[in-house]
């Protein structure tokens, strides 16, 4: 008995080895078909701009909101530790660098994923599902150059943009706090923050992760809702599998850029 | 949806991210400084930088002027070689002297400026005569603890 165990683990786990490589294969041949077949998400550009809309514009509120709060609590939380030290003054450059270098492009891609990216792998699970996709097929319309590249390049151009203003909200948020009501002084909030960040080196690198992060949040949305198996229990363990695989592969990637553009120079 | 006001919300929508970055890149950031003006280099050498690094400020009377632009070692004089570029708005005397000074007390390091008197002045590619190292913490202590050991040498020698 003990030795059927052991071959059933083994078998088990070179099932799920050789499951995920190949799932792995197929994510890969479905990213490259995605960017071959993008031609007409831009001629014909209204359909992007519709998808923009579902996943920029709607996930404006909950960005917005988020990053003022992050940055009022950075800016609080900055303070307590900074006025032990007599240096409040450099609170500006602490909220604008961590925003800008870290919390601004990770967090929003975190929000991107559970507010946008479930919402995509929904919706072409269900289109799926109900074989709106094969109706399209037999149409004679390919479903990825229709359905899949605008959703991505969408998912590509929203997301820096949604970092840049969930930055820019958050260090407001700092200085609501910071200057407006406890008193740090203005001029040295802003003139600390501004001889700390360097635009190459901080905010053109924050922006360089924010693409990287949308690509990745919504190439993974895409291939989940695509290959979801195309039952009601397929499609939820799609979305929630597309938020926990985007929420990891974002820090991951967050991890390895931040080892190549910050050295500590 | 119709097409054009959802074609207005994403304008909108672009648009608001195009200037969360311009906020980010001239108020947050450094674009919005000097850097447009044309500089000229000037070279000093230092016995010691301490911390001075790439892009530390240089000020004179605590206004900044230039930054520092390449930090090397000099292998043949055994100092430390400073590239700063100063704003041509500025010009100074031959005979300015640069220090390393730390702005508070554990602040960044920086390099005043202090004008001398000469009738000419500083063009591009001159090197400072006079400058003067940062101060090191624990050579000060150093010297703190041997001239105090001196002097109770000295109390010592004097009671005998």
């Amino acid at each position: 008995m003990p030795h059927r165990k052991v071959g059933f683990g083994l078998s088990s786990i070179g099932h799920a080895v050789v499951n995920g490589v190949s799932r792995l294969g197929f994510a890969s041949r479905f990213f490259l078909v995605t960017l071959v077949s993008s031609g007409a998400s831009f001629r014909r550009i209204h359909l992007t701009i519709r998808e923009i809309y579902f996943t920029g514009v709607m996930s404006l509120i909950i960005i917005l909101v988020s990053g003022l709060f992050v940055g009022m609590v950075l800016g609080l939380q900055g303070y307590e530790t900074l006025q032990k030290y007599g240096s409040e003054s450099a609170l500006g450059s602490l909220v604008a660098l961590s925003l800008v270098r870290e919390l601004g492009p990770v967090l929003a891609a975190l929000l991107f994923a559970s507010r946008a990216g479930s919402a995509i792998t929904a919706e072409i699970g269900l289109m799926k599902a109900t074989e709106q996709l094969s109706a399209m097929e037999m149409m004679a319309v390919d479903p990825i150059s229709r359905v899949v590249a605008p959703r991505f390049w969408a998912g590509v151009i929203s997301m820096p943009l949604l970092a840049a203003m969930f930055s820019a909200i958050g260090v407001f948020g700092g200085y609501l706090v910071g200057v407006v009501f406890i008193g740090v002084d203005e001029g040295s909030f802003w003139s600390q923050m501004q001889a700390a960040v360097d635009f190459r080196q901080d905010i053109v690198n924050g922006v360089i992760k924010s693409v990287v992060f949308g690509i990745a949040v919504t190439a993974i949305a895409l291939f989940e809702g695509y290959d979801a198996p195309p039952t009601a229990e397929g499609v939820s363990h799609a979305t929630t599998r597309t938020v926990v695989t985007s929420a990891l592969v974002v820090l991951g990637l967050d991890f390895i850029l931040t080892v190549f553009m910050f050295r500590g120079v | 949806m119709e097409r054009t006001t959802l074609d207005m919300w994403v304008g909108a929508f672009v648009v608001g991210g195009l200037v969360a970055l311009l906020i980010l890149a001239f108020k947050v950031g450094n674009l919005g400084g000097y850097d447009g003006s044309e500089t000229y280099k000037v070279y000093g050498e230092f016995d010691n930088i301490g911390g001075l690094k790439i892009k530390a400020p240089v000020k004179s009377s605590g206004v900044v002027i230039g930054r520092v632009s390449a930090i090397q070692f000099d292998n043949t004089t055994f100092r430390a070689h400073v590239e700063m570029r100063l704003s041509k708005n500025y010009q100074f005397p031959k005979d300015t002297s640069a220090a390393i000074l730390t702005s508070g007390l554990l602040g960044e390091q920086y390099i005043g400026l202090e004008a001398g008197g000469d009738e000419e002045n500083l063009e591009n590619g001159d090197k400072f005569k006079l400058t003067q190292s940062a101060i090191v913490l624990e050579q000060l202590i150093g010297q703190a603890l041997f001239s105090k050991a001196a002097d109770e040498g000295d109390n010592k020698s004097a009671v005998k």
